[in-house]
């Protein structure tokens, strides 16, 4: 009984759906094409997937090239230069996080503390111009900055830090660090607006109540400011955990040079010289090395939301 | 709070220290934001074969033009300029155009595929096919490599900037659309004649985030336009030049090695004119958009 009722409501229902589909046709030819749109340029290429576990050739096509089953991940994974990328990509975006949410949390603290008004939006115009700025610039000034003969380097000498310039731009070892500085010069600014707004969000009467208690300055950022943003900064920190295996590479690509590919090189990179680099193109092994990098990005970013769930924080999804 | 008063009882001197101390650091701050910025400027006005040398502040140490009257007398710059401004307008106009009327359709409740659209576009921030995938796609399925319209067709929806412009839109009031409605109106009518007008905030920040994007790229040449020459960009020509700069400094570890290789690769200072002109167009235009951009970005990350 119970079934045929629930049965005749789901027709009734489906029966109303497209009834009032129809309605909004006007809607449909405002949604629909970008729908379709985002289906071939977002989901279409998903397709191309298969060829991770094929022998692609560019000639024969997806149809006309022979499988392979896991080969091509097999050789992606004999290869130390693929399991450094892997480290690479992990350091930098860990080194990323951090760098780029403590200092944006430091600098909204600080702006947030400013008592005149024009001085708090220049030192915002000011702090927001590099977000604005590509990064064939960004690298291009890095490495004047960096040069042995940069402002860095004689900055370094004139103090007596050190007494030979440091090669910055051709060490290794200082690569992934280069890239957090960068990225920190470019995008702290900006990163504060989302904080900055979680502050102003926050009930002044607080302030006040804390104060009055006597709490000093910093114990009002302590006990007001910083719980006061925590609920931005979870979010923020799912999504970042979902974007950790994106280091980036358009920085690291151009930042990059032959002294410094084994600590430069993130899987993008590594896909991109794979697939472009040499004459002939190995498309497989970078469809393969993005399918793994894409598969443990949802993963984590699953994961990061739960691990929120559990800790009864907020969520994204 | 910034409007309290100073906390009496643990003494003045703490917050006489405190404001001086951030200012001072913010101050500093800035300096360091824009060192790089008035360097790169001092370098492009400075003279080509001094600048070698390095060591050059913010001021030029030996002045000259002639980095600009190179740049201005090489007709690759000129096509490049105008490839990247074409690409920009007509990408943030279609951009635009599309974008805002997903936007509201998808702010509408009563719409039932609302749900469906939105989580079929939110998914797309996090799930990506991959550069190849892509490329494949873009080069071969649609055979776009090489031409024009690789600039425009592929940038024509961003997820992020229909939230936005989304949320902009759940913010104004309901009765707006429903007295439209009232008075006969369509969606597409009302969309077009009472929001989109009220957009217009929401509308800048969007479209200097798109403008900007389209203006900053030089991957897609790189990658689908790196053998036509008359399709290359301003930012994809300034990564041309960094390429040859950047290998002459990982060699020049002498100053002879560096002379020696600077008077046959691109200049310093060429390259630091380039960098002014293409981030000139961006310092002009965005202050002016800048109490727009930082209530949108706002709204958007936060109910995103």
């Amino acid at each position: 009984m119970t079934a045929i009722t629930k049965e005749l409501n789901q027709t009734k229902r489906q029966k109303g759906f497209f009834r009032r589909l129809c309605g909004q046709w006007q809607l449909m030819v405002m949604s629909v094409p970008m729908l379709l749109y985002v289906f071939l340029f977002n989901y279409a290429p998903m397709w191309g997937w298969l060829t991770a576990f094929q022998d692609y050739q560019p000639k024969k096509g997806l149809a006309g090239s022979p499988w392979v089953g896991l080969e091509n991940f097999k050789f992606l994974f004999g290869r130390e230069d693929f399991l450094l990328a892997i480290r690479n990509t992990l350091a930098m975006s860990v080194i990323n996080l951090v760098f780029g949410t403590v200092s944006s949390i430091l600098l909204a603290i600080l702006l947030n503390e400013v008592r005149s008004k024009a001085f708090k939006r220049t030192v915002q115009t000011v702090t927001y111009l590099p977000h604005f700025l590509s990064m064939v610039i960004v690298v291009g000034m890095a490495q004047n900055i960096f040069s042995s003969n940069g402002a860095v380097n004689s900055l370094l000498m004139s103090l007596g830090l050190v007494k030979e310039p440091v090669f910055f731009l051709g060490k290794g070892e200082y690569f992934w660090w280069l890239v957090g500085v960068i990225n920190v010069w470019k995008e702290v600014g900006w990163n504060t607006i989302i904080y900055i707004a979680a502050m102003t969000s926050i009930d002044p009467s607080l302030y006040e109540a804390a104060s009055i208690d006597g709490a000093g300055r910093f114990q009002r950022i302590l006990h007001v400011t910083l719980p006061g943003i925590k609920s931005t900064f979870m979010v923020l920190l799912i999504m970042n955990i979902g974007h950790l295996m994106e280091a980036g590479f358009e920085i690291q690509y151009l930042l990059r040079s032959g002294l410094t590919m084994k600590y430069s090189d993130t899987i993008d990179v590594f896909a991109l010289i794979y697939s472009f680099g040499s004459s002939k193109p190995h498309y497989a092994y970078g469809t393969a090395a993005g399918m793994f990098k894409s598969i443990v990005g949802i993963i984590l970013l699953f994961g990061a939301n739960m691990a929120a769930k559990a800790l009864d924080e907020e969520t994204l999804i | 709070m910034t409007a309290l008063n100073p906390v009496k009882r643990n003494g003045k001197r703490r917050d006489i220290v405190f404001p001086i101390v951030n200012t001072v650091v913010l101050c500093l701050l800035m300096f360091i934001t824009l060192y790089p910025v008035l360097n790169t400027v001092a370098y492009s006005f400075n003279d080509g074969m001094d600048a070698v040398r390095g060591g050059i502040g913010i001021w030029p140490r030996v002045f000259s033009t002639s980095a600009y009257k190179e740049l201005l007398q090489d007709g690759a710059v000129y096509q490049a300029f105008w490839i990247s401004l074409s690409k920009t307008v007509i990408t943030t106009v279609l951009n635009l155009f599309f974008t805002s009327m997903l936007a509201y359709a998808l702010s509408r409740k009563e719409y039932v595929l609302r749900k469906f659209i939105t989580v079929v576009l939110v998914l797309t921030m996090y799930v990506n096919a991959g550069l190849i995938p892509n490329y494949l796609l873009i080069s071969r399925t649609l055979g776009l490599k090489n031409t024009f319209w690789v600039y425009i067709i592929p940038t024509m929806f961003s997820c992020f900037n229909m939230i936005v412009i989304r949320t902009y839109i759940v913010g104004l009031p309901e009765a707006l659309v429903e007295s439209a409605r009232i008075d006969g109106a369509g969606d597409l009518r009302t969309f077009f004649q009472i929001i989109l007008p009220l957009c217009l905030p929401v509308m800048a920040t969007v479209a200097l985030f798109v403008a900007v994007g389209a203006w900053n790229s030089w991957f897609d040449t790189y990658l689908y336009c790196g053998s036509k020459k008359n399709l290359y960009t301003l930012q994809y020509l300034l990564k041309m030049k960094l390429a040859t700069t950047q290998n002459s400094s990982n060699a020049a570890n002498t100053t002879a090695d560096a002379l020696a290789t600077a008077a046959k690769v691109a200049p310093i200072t060429i390259r630091c004119a380039i960098t002014v002109v293409s981030a000139v167009p961006i310092l002009v235009v965005y202050p002016f958009l800048q109490k727009y951009f930082v209530t949108g970005m706002a709204l958007g990350s936060v109910k995103g």
